[in-house]
């Protein structure tokens, strides 16, 4: 009697056999030559020269900012550099009807998406008028406690498809991010309702100083939108086309009634964790530095462009010069908020009538503040 | 006018205001077809749609989270916390987001929600269910806590909570579920937030008070009736904000007073009451306030339970050292 050749399960293969899926989607390499020609999202001319000019500006924008941070004119700061091919790249497939829920480094995606820049800039000194976020535009300002923003997105996201609203939650936190329980929550939720979501998982290397090895066993942070059943991929993060072509599909997908989609973008932060004291020698070593320094985005795609003969050191120039006037002028415009008032944060409080403790305490410092 | 439990009271309010307002979401764990674990919601999916009311994954900062994205777009979500001992999985969404909301965007984006959750000791639940933690939402700068005693009180309650643009947190001690019926309206009726009502009139004391323990407060006042007090019963309906009006006029017109709360004396908000009261009052007041409460213990194992609840004697035995001051 022959017997019948039971299959047999093996955890361990089935474990390897996911995480080998996801290898990286990359569309530009180092060397700025297109690598993968049936991904490339064709953009037009135009649209290539926006998202450098964007590029550069958010670099310029990072360096201004270090400097204004250390001169005591800006506060808290969260630097991008390393990062603005995941962060722009990834807007730049947003309309404007999307929505977005950044976490704290994630500045660069809501100033492009409508935040005057000098709204930014006193979100980042600490005044509130910072913060009242312009009628019409679809952002939440940064969100400091890490993951929450992605439980929040899952909610946004079911709000749209609610009402029928043909646009998505798109919604960013780090390789850190991912080990929260907000994480798992917000990637799940969305993907049980499948709503239109993006998660977007900026894999910088550290959250802080701890590396990605410790956050968690898994090779990859995409995998882990498998456990919720979602779609998910892992991008070259340095590479500008392939960050934009995942996101658009992903965009495609949601708006489509498809669901959520999970990014990681494998990219690297150049600057120390914020401007608050962080020493990244103390965890990283230069020649770690150097190897992603060499994957730069901008360098990339400057390359890129400058070969297609739509860009050049001039242009690059403008774009620089261009961003410290505006930078200049916002930081102006920052400067000359009025002193805020504890009378203000008490208006702010809640929608309508304010209750008897609030209201008490609002004539004592209208008083107090009139003097 | 109907006769209804105070489930039946909530359940209706809900009904009323998901019929009133399209934009008023109902959604928690359980809601829908099984009507919730206590059938807060029952007949609600049926009646409106899954579109309106849905069950959620198991997961409380998840739900937290959701009600906040609806909220930007432009939804009223009425969110419920399957028991309020789970607040410490959505405290994050509900002090750290919630009650943020509108301080944090300038104005832009205020949070109208209202978040349902069943609480109080002494119907022998497991661990985290009975636990009094009112006070940790009424501490949070941006919340408003609600707490009803009657079926009345929760249905007009519940409908201000939900046509309120901040986030309301609406507490429903689970004693009280089904322990008596009210005449009740079927149509809509509100109770403004932050008003108290005066349960008894009394001139000798004062019993400022919220939740269960109005019961424990009124038969602890009918005792002390009998031995020739006269004791007037404050039921607070709103902790956060205090109703300082009433509680001030109620301690001017008796000149003693006492707090009571199911909560841990160092819990609740028997202190807060105390203090405003010795801020705004102090000259009217003809001996020490007072408080009843549980003691500083976790709450306790089921079959304890009972003997460590206040009850109407704790408070006549207070109630008389204030009285004989």
């Amino acid at each position: 009697m022959a017997a019948k050749k039971e299959k047999q399960f093996n955890p361990v293969e089935t474990l390897h056999s996911i995480e080998e899926q996801f290898e990286m989607f990359q569309i530009l390499n180092e060397e700025g030559e297109i690598v993968n020609k049936d991904a490339d999202p064709n953009l037009s001319d135009e649209q290539l020269t926006e998202l450098m000019t964007r590029m550069v500006y958010t670099r310029i924008l990072d360096q201004r900012s270090i400097s204004l941070n250390r001169q005591g004119r800006l506060g808290f700061y969260a630097p991008t550099a390393g990062q603005e091919a995941s962060q722009l790249a990834s807007h730049f497939a947003l309309e404007k009807e999307d929505f977005i829920l950044p976490g704290y480094r994630d500045v660069p995606q809501i100033v492009f998406h409508g935040l005057p820049l000098h709204m930014a800039f006193l979100w980042s000194r600490g005044h509130y008028e910072g913060s009242i976020i312009p009628e019409g535009l679809n952002i939440f300002m940064p969100q400091i406690i890490i993951g929450a923003q992605y439980i929040q997105a899952a909610g946004v996201a079911l709000g749209f498809q609610k009402r029928g609203t043909k646009a998505v939650a798109m919604t960013y936190t780090g390789d850190g991010g991912t080990s929260q329980g907000d994480f798992y929550e917000g990637i799940n939720f969305a993907g049980a309702y499948r709503v239109p979501a993006i998660f977007v998982v900026q894999n910088n290397q550290y959250a802080i100083s701890t590396p990605r090895e410790l956050q968690t066993a898994a090779k990859t942070l995409a995998q882990k939108g498998i456990a919720a059943g979602i779609p998910s991929i892992l991008v070259d993060g340095m590479d500008a086309l392939a960050v934009y072509t995942a996101t658009r599909d992903a965009r495609e997908r949601a708006i489509n009634g498809e669901g959520p989609t999970l990014i990681e973008t494998m990219c690297y932060r150049y600057g120390p964790h914020t401007m608050a004291g962080d020493d990244p020698t103390r965890y990283r070593t230069s020649d770690t530095d150097n190897e992603w320094e060499k994957r730069d985005p901008l360098i990339r795609f400057r390359k890129y462009l400058e070969e297609k003969g739509i860009w050049s050191e001039e242009k690059e120039n403008e774009v620089i010069e261009r961003a410290k006037e505006e930078i200049k002028e916002a930081i102006k415009m920052a400067d000359a908020a009025p002193k805020q008032k504890v009378s203000d944060f008490i208006k702010i409080m809640y929608k309508g009538d304010l209750p008897y403790n609030l209201q008490e305490q609002l004539d004592t410092y209208t008083e107090k503040e009139s003097k | 006018m109907a006769q209804m439990t105070m489930i039946q009271a909530i359940t209706d309010a809900m009904r009323t205001e998901l019929k009133n307002d399209e934009n008023v979401l109902v959604f928690g764990e359980d809601v829908g077809v099984n009507g919730g674990v206590f059938r807060a919601t029952e007949g609600l999916q049926k009646e409106f749609g899954e579109d309106r009311v849905f069950d959620t994954p198991l997961a409380e900062s998840g739900i937290g989270g959701l009600a906040i994205g609806l909220t930007l777009t432009g939804f009223r979500p009425v969110m419920e916390i399957q028991f309020f001992g789970f607040l410490f999985e959505v405290i994050d969404s509900v002090s750290g987001q919630l009650a943020r909301q509108s301080f944090r965007t300038g104005g832009r984006f205020n949070a109208p929600v209202t978040i349902r959750s069943p609480f109080g000791g002494g119907v022998a639940t497991p661990e985290m269910h009975a636990d009094s933690l009112e006070g940790i939402v009424a501490s949070q700068p941006g919340l408003t806590v609600v707490i009803p005693s009657t079926p009345y009180d929760a249905k007009g309650l519940l409908i201000s909570a939900i046509k309120d643009e901040n986030p309301v947190i609406f507490l429903e001690h689970m004693k009280l579920y089904r322990s008596f019926r009210q005449e009740v309206p079927e149509e809509e009726y509100t109770i403004p937030l932050g008003k108290a009502d005066v349960k008894r009139e009394g001139k000798d004391l004062s019993i400022i008070t919220y939740g269960a323990m109005v019961h424990e407060s009124l038969k602890a006042a009918e005792a002390l009736e009998k031995e020739g007090y006269s004791v007037e019963v404050v039921d607070l309906r709103t902790i956060q904000p205090l109703d300082i009006e009433t509680i001030i006029a109620s301690v001017e017109k008796t000149n003693r007073a006492i707090v009571v709360q199911e909560a841990q004396k160092q819990a609740g908000i028997a202190a807060n009451v105390v203090s405003e009261i010795t801020e705004r009052a102090i000259l009217s007041l003809e001996a020490p306030v007072l408080r009843v409460a549980a003691p500083d213990t976790i709450y306790p194992f089921a079959q304890g339970e009972n003997t460590w609840l206040p009850d109407a004697n704790d408070i006549i035995e207070t109630a008389k050292k204030v009285l004989t001051f």
